[in-house]
């Protein structure tokens, strides 16, 4: 297997003679389902219990075991979280991929492996460390099944004493991801421990990498954005959750699992939700209609693949009017596509989902923080509009794990938008479905099971008038979708507005949205580091466009927009909404490989555009 | 010439009060005679004899000629005309939502047996609260006359097609798959189907009826095998089907052995008079094994073949509080600032 797509690797940080502090990323090449995991992630903690900023990124296969996979780490005193191109240390334990790997090292860079693979003589301008895995693990686990599982928690020790770890950390980080598995936690601590010692009395430390304790994480918590998502529609008040398993949404939907079976049961024992498996995404979507129709706050998440799926009963949601709020943790496509890569490549699809005239609000998280509290407004903005609403995550937030400011409780209360009861009824005689009484293009609607004769009316995806009655009349479906229109024109003014990280300084603006955020703000510093250019920068937070969009791009001469899609689907998006004489000003940055956007790739591409 | 004063009988209504007016739907843009429409009016007596309040009802449909029919019964109900065969997953979320609604789905053969059929089968698993109705004529009217998958072997369309390709039989598939009342009747039979939708209301679980229900303009032909003609000569009932609902206190005498009495969730009584000797609808082999003979008989059996009156149903596998959940408040809903506290702290 042709290793160099995720292996690309330029120039390592380091030089010789000095130190390289808090600013490096290590990856652990490993084979899928050796249970490395669990290694990288106490690496990962370990890290951040230090105080030092740190992110990591699992670069795995679509496979349960066998595959090479790839754990990235990177330390940065800066805070930058994004994945770093440049890699400074390997640890290679997979021989399918080592050779490849170290080969692909920028010189400088720093090698661990596993003694067998005899990696020292394929380079001679890197710092290698030779460790007998085997022999150690035989030392501390006298059970020969559990020396596969055990032997992958030696490289940490090993690494503690090579870039500086604090073992107290270390077992701390050991013992938590163990929890109360006290016999598997205390094996692990042994492993590691004799990698550390082995390190001690064998290794010599001869590359420039290192950690030193910071204080940037105080109160920080490290989670992945499914698990943020799932905290966040927890609190919004969910209720009808329906699903198909698809990566990388399924540990969303799990992690949801798990919180409402341990914050939302009543005091009778009995669930104050319902999350119901369905047969696919076709299913999955009718039942979240049909739960929102019938007035529950009900969601479901997919992916790529999900999305088209689940494209008709969109256009059923968006016709009918009638609340959803649809995950989609976008994948690699088109069709099945790098099932465990990161893309976000269902902008454009998804802006317009279903056949006719068809628009759709989207959010786009760039973090943790923002998975949770975008599941709130995300109902909100479903209940207050009657429409399904899109949040556009990706594999890289979704599944990966992120440092994160601790979240804040919701203070707003839940908007359940324009329902009429039993007691409106009676004061008002009757209503109009579809009647634009307060001219936001919202009409009032009353859930089924109202106790009122004039309570009913009759959803139909079929044309309608305004009293929900079956019309072909051209009068009719024109005032229908003209509100329909009216409606979604409304909702610039209520979906979140974009973050102007920067604005003012420059006359070269960028956009950049979800999980560019954090390439691009490294790029921002390396644009003025490297070649003193200031640009400005807009996160954009929504789909329609707020004012502020506008605006940023008219105040600007160019303005580049970054994509994690081959087509530049978001300036496509931006064209559409634009009036003509700001077109032009569009330049596109452009990242499609499965990885995660980095910032180096950003830099050069502004660059080179620019011409400088 | 002495006059008497006369005062106007009080219209009828039933044990709400209500008139059967009540029940009744906009005018039906169906054809003159379609079978769908004699369903339309049986569900109307049902509901109205039932006294069952139209505001609970939820009516749900696919895409195709039957699925129009909602419109024409029952205004006061609500009502949701979906995409085409994906009404089950419409009514499953809708009974999250609120499992204090009683749904209806009217369905057809195509908009069931041909691209509905994965939502059905999964439907049946769950035993879904619901009343499944097919209207099942084998024929796409809307369309202007293909086959559908419920069309019979041999059957000859009125352009001289002739179907080569066995039916699916809903109901085999219902039984076998988990649905606890099923049977089948026939449009034409007033008694019959009107017994049969009452049990249906009285039950809880999926009741899945699949009702032959001719098709005037495509498939009333000679050669048809869902003509009216046809089915009338070929209707072979299972059983004699009556109903006593549970607020009318009659005692109606049968011979012990003659008749099948299954006491319904609500406490009716669905009486069925046996015409075969030893045909029991609680056994699910007997009633598949006879739905098989009765195909290689070129039957077309009605009856109630199936019924089950303990099978746990989706809601009660679910658990879920008695109450809607559309409607919790926000204090149920969103847990409180500690349990958040709680989870970043584990989360540092």
């Amino acid at each position: 297997m042709a290793t160099t797509d995720i292996a690309v690797q330029n120039i390592g940080s380091g030089k010789e003679g000095q130190r390289v502090i808090n600013d490096w990323s290590l990856q652990v090449a490993t084979v899928n389902g050796s249970g490395s995991q669990s290694a990288n992630t106490v690496i990962l903690r370990t890290i951040f219990q230090m105080g030092v900023p740190v992110s990591g990124k699992n670069l795995f296969p679509s496979n349960i075991a066998g595959l090479p996979t790839w754990y990235t780490i990177r330390a940065n005193k800066n805070g930058y979280i994004a994945r770093k191109k440049e890699i400074d240390f390997v640890v290679a334990m997979n021989p399918e991929t080592a050779v490849e790997d170290v080969k692909s090292l920028g010189a400088g860079a720093a090698v661990l492996y596993d003694e067998p693979l005899n990696l020292r003589a394929v380079r001679n301008d890197l710092a290698f460390y030779s460790v007998p895995f085997d022999k150690i693990v035989a030392s501390v686990c006298p059970d020969a099944k559990l020396r596969k599982l055990v032997k992958n928690m030696i490289y940490p020790g090993v690494l503690a004493f090579l870039l500086g770890f604090d073992m107290a950390e270390m077992e701390k980080a050991i013992r938590r991801q163990f929890g109360k598995k006290q016999k598997a936690a205390d094996l692990n601590v042994n492993a590691a421990k004799a990698g550390y010692d082995f390190a001690v009395s064998h290794l010599e430390k001869h590359d420039p990498f290192w950690i030193e304790r910071m204080d940037e994480n105080r109160g920080k918590i490290i989670i992945d954005g499914n698990a943020a998502a799932a905290l966040g529609c927890m609190f919004a008040g969910v209720t009808v959750v329906t699903w198909y398993p698809i990566t990388p949404s399924s540990s969303l939907v799990e992690s949801l699992i798990d919180y409402m079976k341990k914050y939302r049961i009543g005091p009778d024992g009995k669930s104050t939700f319902a999350i119901v498996q369905a047969e696919d995404e076709l299913a999955a979507i009718g039942m979240v209609l049909g739960a929102a129709w019938a007035g529950a706050r009900s969601m479901t998440a997919t992916a790529g693949p999900g999305i088209s799926l689940m494209a008709e009963f969109t256009g059923l949601g968006y016709y009918v009017e009638v609340p959803a709020v649809i995950w989609d943790i976008q994948r690699v496509g088109p069709s099945t596509g790098l099932p465990t890569r990161t893309a976000q490549g269902d902008i454009s699809f998804v802006a317009g989902l279903s056949h006719g005239d068809t628009k759709h609000i989207m959010l786009f998280p760039s973090r943790p923080e923002e998975c949770f509290s975008m599941a709130g407004e995300a109902f909100d903005l479903a209940e207050q509009f009657q429409t399904p609403v899109f949040v556009l995550s990706d594999l890289d937030l979704g599944m990966n794990n992120w440092m994160a400011d601790s979240f804040e409780y919701p203070t707003k209360p839940i908007n359940r938008g324009k329902v009429l009861s039993k007691e409106d009824l009676d004061r008002l005689g009757g209503f109009a479905r579809y009647k634009d009484v307060d001219g936001d293009g919202i009409g009032y609607r009353t859930l089924p099971g109202v106790d009122h004769p004039a309570g009913a009316w009759f959803a139909r995806g079929s044309g309608h008038n305004e009293k929900s009655q079956y019309s072909e009349r051209p009068d009719d479906y024109v005032n229908n979708l003209d509100r329909l229109n009216r409606k979604f024109q409304t909702a610039r003014s209520f979906v979140p507005k974009p973050e102007l990280v920067a604005n003012g300084t420059s006359k070269i603006g960028v956009i950049a949205y979800g999980t560019s955020h954090w390439a691009m703000t490294e790029s921002r510093d390396q644009l003025k580091k490297e070649y003193d250019f200031d640009i400005d920068y807009l996160r954009l937070r929504a789909f329609p466009f707020t004012k502020e969009v506008h605006e940023f791009i008219a105040s600007h001469d160019r303005v580049y927009i970054v994509d994690q899609n081959r087509d530049g689907q978001m300036r496509d998006l931006l064209k559409l909404d634009l009036d003509p004489s700001q077109v032009t000003k569009l330049r596109s940055v452009r990242h499609y490989n499965g990885l995660p956007i980095d910032a180096r790739s950003i830099t050069d591409e502004i660059i080179s555009q620019e011409g400088r | 010439m002495a006059t008497t004063p006369t005062s106007t009988p009080a219209p009828k209504t039933n044990r709400l009060g209500l008139t059967v007016i009540e029940y009744k739907g906009g005018k039906t843009t169906l054809c003159a005679g379609c079978g769908h429409n004699a369903i339309s009016e049986r569900i109307i007596d049902a509901m109205y004899e039932m006294g069952v309040e139209p505001h609970r009802v939820a009516k749900m449909s696919g895409i195709g000629c039957s699925s129009k029919s909602p419109a024409y019964f029952m205004s006061k109900s609500h009502s949701f005309n979906s995409v085409h065969g994906r009404m089950p997953s419409v009514t499953t979320g809708a009974m999250l939502a609120n499992r204090t609604l009683m749904a209806l789905g009217i369905s057809g053969d195509g908009d069931t047996a041909s691209i509905g059929i994965g939502q059905f089968i999964h439907l049946m698993r769950r035993n879904l609260p619901m009343i499944y109705i097919i209207e099942d004529n084998g024929v796409y009217g809307l369309t202007k006359g293909q086959f559908s998958a419920t069309a019979d072997l041999g059957s000859v369309l009125k352009t001289g097609v002739i179907n080569d390709l066995p039916p699916i039989d809903t109901c085999a598939l219902a039984i076998q798959l988990g649905a606890t009342f099923v049977g089948r009747s026939f449009s034409g039979d007033k008694k019959q189907l009107l017994a049969m939708l009452k049990a249906a209301i009285a039950h809880n679980g999926t009741v899945m009826l699949d009702v032959i229900s001719p098709c005037v303009t495509f498939n009333d032909h000679e050669g048809s095998t869902k003509s009216y003609k046809f089915t009338k000569d070929h209707e072979e009932p299972l059983q004699d089907v009556s109903f006593v609902p549970f607020f009318e206190d009659i005692s109606v005498d049968y011979e012990a052995g003659e008749t099948i009495n299954v006491k319904m969730h609500d406490g009716s009584k669905l009486r069925l008079h046996k015409l075969e000797e030893d045909y029991n609808p609680t056994d699910k082999l007997q009633a598949i094994n006879r739905l098989a003979k009765a195909h290689q008989d070129g039957e077309i059996l009605t009856g109630v073949f199936y019924v089950n009156t303990k099978a746990p149903t989706f809601m009660e596998l679910l658990n879920m509080v008695d109450e809607p959940l559309a409607t919790l408040p926000q204090s149920t809903v969103r847990p409180p600032k500690e349990v958040l506290e709680k989870c970043m702290a584990a989360l540092r």
